[in-house]
């Protein structure tokens, strides 16, 4: 569904940056094989941000500057194209 | 000296932090909102959880009104000591370099930690005893501190390591036993443990208050400071 005022929506994936350690992962990663999940490795733990934006270029410099720390984390955006909501046939 | 403490919603050590800079000067709060630093000569950003560490610790109070006026006040070379979370919410802000992560243990520890002077030529320490311990506290879950290698390698060589665990007593993990942190300019200076908590003996330590005394003799121009 389109954002209201024609924007998109938008998730934003964040993640402890490569080589950081990150205890939350660590900790999932221990506990798996525990309830006999064998054979997960490399579990990092981050954080999804969802957000309706009218203006889709805003949102890098909104990662850069409040919804990611670029200096521990790395952060990817995703948006729904606004072509998805339910509109006027092709 | 007049020492002014910001309050955020949820910070919890202002009081404390209040009474540490009444023991040496006079000292009142900073609300949040507010447009200016009403003619303080030294800022402490306390410990606590402003705006309950929504996002991450820090990271919402760098946008505080009143933060704006302290980055300026901290631009033109005015004293800051952000302690705790204040330490979280200058890194946040850009005001020091690197970050503080999850405790490597993920537990939330409070305890008394022996720190020792990496550097005693800054406003902050300037009346501490070069190579002392200070037996201080620390109460946080996030306080690993980092910072990428070539930063740590610059601050080092700079002397901006102001404070460091001593030898086994690193709480969190922090990279290279890194306690506190200064700015190039040596003006302001974050630290995890709580000096503000030890000022008296009844809880057990006053070796935070040589922090407080260094800052009244930097405002007060009895010591020089490089």
């Amino acid at each position: 569904m389109a954002a209201p005022g024609g924007g998109v929506k938008a998730r934003v994936l964040v993640r402890p940056k490569e080589g950081i350690l990150d205890p939350q992962g660590k900790a999932v990663e221990r506990a798996l094989p525990a309830l006999g999940f064998d054979g997960v490795a490399n579990v990092r733990v981050g954080r999804l941000i969802e957000l309706d934006v009218e203006d889709p270029r805003q949102l890098a410099p909104m990662c850069e500057q409040l919804l990611a720390n670029p200096l521990i984390e790395d952060y990817e955006v995703v948006t729904e194209p606004a072509a998805e909501a339910p509109g006027p046939a092709a | 000296m007049k020492v002014g403490v910001v309050r955020f919603p949820g910070s919890c050590d202002e009081l404390d932090a209040l009474r540490a800079a009444s023991l040496v000067g006079d000292a009142v709060l900073l609300w949040h909102a507010d447009p200016d630093l009403r003619g303080v000569d030294a800022v402490v950003v306390p410990g606590g959880f402003s705006y309950g560490d929504y996002l991450r610790a820090g990271a919402i109070a760098r946008f505080a009104p009143v933060m704006e006026p302290v980055a300026r006040f901290a631009r033109e070379g005015g004293p800051v000591l952000g302690i705790c979370n204040g330490f979280q919410v200058l890194c946040e802000a850009g005001l020091l370099p690197g970050a503080l992560l999850a405790n490597r243990h993920l537990r939330f520890r409070c305890r008394q930690v022996a720190c020792v002077v990496g550097n005693p030529d800054t406003p902050f320490t300037r009346a501490c005893t070069p190579g002392r311990s200070l037996s201080v506290p620390v109460k946080h879950t996030t306080g690993r501190y980092h910072a990428p290698g070539s930063v740590l390698d610059e601050i080092e060589a700079q002397g901006q390591v102001v404070l460091r665990y001593a030898e086994g007593a690193n709480p969190n993990g922090s990279v290279r036993d890194i306690a506190g942190v200064c700015n190039a300019d040596r003006n302001v200076l974050g630290l995890m443990p709580h000096p503000e908590h030890a000022v008296d003996p009844l809880t057990g330590s006053r070796d935070g208050l040589c922090i407080f005394e260094s800052m009244r003799a930097h405002v007060d121009g009895t010591l020089a400071v490089a």
